[in-house]
């Protein structure tokens, strides 16, 4: 039952969420730290961009985007200076707008765990001959690991289930931007509902085991720090 | 000075300023002693580079570790110092062995001296290793926290009120780790505290700050003894001195000991003759007379001699006195110095009513 173009389908999917997780954690990660550390006057307008996405629909994000990645655009003209092929309509262009859709649901959990963190911890670390970066990599990181992957998690199945952006800067190419919300969508829109239910079961029983693993993971973490 | 820790500090701390030099010889336990927000934790978390002053000078045994002058700064991490915190601050993620060992990894081999097993020991802690924070008690804590601090090889052990946290009960259990390190590590101590008490018990030598200025500096028993500092004030102010165990009176269940200015007789000290203890007399504790008093039920009565007085709040006194040349304290009222007509040089008699054991 299930096609060729479904299975490319699944494929771009799973890349796209991915190395989007990956860019986003690299990204996400010193953006959070700073945001929950920083004093700085631009710390409110940073936090407000990077939110945004939460309450914009997709299609303004997905509009303004497609304006920005096409060859005339800030990002697709740059992009093109640089030696490349144009970003609209491509993969690339996919996971830069997966990036920054994303964003929020990455860097607010990390920021959160970040800021529970108790400054002495840190000062603890620096007495102990911890360097700054020893410290974060072996105090911080330890510490806000339900945070990490809570937004690990988000990230990933955000990226996943993502459609309007998609729909709006990758089109439905299928085996280079075409991913399985969008192909779900084309089947109903050809009322083969028994590939749709088969790829929306899928879809959502992955979605399901992957959430209730990290909720068990972060569940016996706790447990284990109180000491029970 | 070549073998102490030379500091300057001035930053605004709130409503008053830290304003602070001095030096801290580099031997024993040094107590910076004040009332609670007069500046000594912050004078410490300059000792340790948490905090840095504007204007700041500290160098320990001529190795400069802050010259704001030469914007030089030696991180905290860079500083071989151990710091124990009020609560603990112990990693939550790592067990108590890999807390005991974060600072110790970190630790070049060749600056490394004493190990695990010895730190463990000296602490009582075997039994925890393989626990995590959440799983301590408080003064558990703070004994695998000093224990952190003692295996990442300081030159300096610097502590912020490690018992203020703790109940009672648990002070009583951390004390006597800390006599032990007094003893048994030989790391200069820098110790902060509101509490005299447990500053007579540890300390050698004692900073008075005040409004976030030193007030004053010196070998602990000496300042003890002086009733021109606050500290005479304090409801726990009284003299320290060494002395030696004489005899132990089975019968009546009680000790006896001599010193320099006579023999005290204390209750049951378990422990043998001739062994050096070091205890405290309250100057709440001593009642003055003029002649030796008839018979009465205080056990402890030596001839002393008047050398300095000052009033102490309404209508008391402290009254220094010589005990063959150690200096003893007592408070008494301003209306029983006149009745006695009190006056410096005056021969008289000192009721000691208890004596505390400072071991």
């Amino acid at each position: 039952m299930i096609g060729p173009d479904d299975l490319a389908a699944l494929w771009v999917t799973l890349r796209l969420a991915l190395i989007s997780t990956l860019l986003l954690l690299l990204m996400g990660i010193p953006l959070a730290w700073w945001l929950a550390r920083s004093v700085s006057r631009f710390r409110p307008l940073i936090e407000t961009l990077i939110a945004l996405p939460l309450v914009l629909p997709p299609t303004v994000l997905g509009f303004y985007l497609l304006i920005a990645l096409s060859p005339s655009g800030f990002i697709g003209g740059f992009w093109q200076a640089m030696g490349g092929h144009g970003l609209a309509f491509t993969f690339t262009g996919l996971v830069i707008g997966s990036v920054l859709y994303s964003m929020p649901f990455v860097v607010q959990p990390l920021q959160n765990a970040f800021s529970a963190i108790d400054q002495r911890t840190l000062e603890a670390a620096a007495t102990l001959r911890a360097s700054p970066l020893d410290c974060f990599f072996s105090v911080v990181l330890p510490l806000a690991r339900p945070g990490l992957i809570t937004a690990t998690t988000l990230g990933f199945a955000h990226t996943l289930g993502e459609f309007g952006v998609v729909l709006m800067i990758g089109g439905n190419i299928p085996g280079e931007t075409q991913v399985l919300s969008i192909a779900i969508y084309d089947h109903v829109e050809s009322l083969a509902y028994g590939q749709a239910h088969l790829l929306s079961a899928g879809l959502l029983i992955f979605s399901f085991l992957i959430l209730f693993l990290v909720y068990r993971m972060n569940g016996t973490h706790l447990l284990r720090k109180e000491g029970r | 000075m070549n073998d102490a820790l030379s500091f300057r500090f001035r930053m605004p701390l709130g409503n008053f300023t830290l304003n602070t030099t001095g030096e801290i010889p580099i031997s024993g336990v040094t107590a910076l002693f004040g009332r609670s927000g007069c500046g000594k934790t912050s004078l410490l978390r300059c000792f340790a580079g948490l905090e840095q002053a504007g204007d700041a000078y500290l160098s320990l045994a001529g190795e400069c570790w802050h010259d704001s002058e030469q914007g030089f700064y030696l991180p905290p991490h860079k500083r071989a110092i151990g710091y124990v915190f009020q609560e603990g601050m112990l990693f939550p993620h790592l067990r108590v062995r890999d807390n005991l060992l974060f600072g110790y990894k970190r630790t070049p081999d060749n600056q490394r001296s004493g190990s695990l097993n010895q730190v463990v020991k000296l602490l009582d802690i075997a039994p925890l290793l393989e626990r995590f924070p959440a799983q301590l008690s408080g003064g558990e804590k703070q004994r695998v926290a000093i224990g952190r601090a003692l295996l990442n090889h300081p030159r300096l052990l610097l502590m912020d009120e490690p018992m203020a946290a703790l109940d009672r009960g648990h002070k009583r259990e951390i004390l006597p780790y800390l006599e032990r390190l007094h003893g048994e590590a030989n790391i200069p101590i820098i110790y902060v505290s509101h509490d005299l008490d447990e500053v007579a018990r540890i300390a050698d030598h004692l900073l008075l700050i005040e409004h976030g200025e030193v007030m004053a500096a010196g070998p602990l028993s000496e300042m003890l003894a002086r009733v021109d500092l606050p500290i005479a004030r304090n409801e726990e102010a009284g003299a320290l001195f060494d002395t030696q165990i004489l005899q132990h009176d089975e019968n009546f269940h009680l000790t006896r000991l001599g010193f320099a200015g006579g023999e005290l007789t204390v209750g049951w000290i378990d422990l043998p003759v001739g062994e050096r203890v070091r205890i405290r007399i309250h100057a709440k504790d001593v009642s003055l007379a003029l002649d030796l008093p008839g018979p009465t039920s205080i056990l402890n009565i030596l001839p002393v001699t008047v050398t300095e007085m000052a009033a102490h709040g309404r209508g008391r006194m402290i009254v220094k006195l010589d005990l063959g040349g150690i200096p003893l304290l007592a408070r008494i009222t301003q209306k029983s110095q006149a009745n006695l007509d009190l006056k410096p040089g005056m021969q008289i008699y000192a009721q000691i009513k208890s004596v505390a054991l400072s071991l």
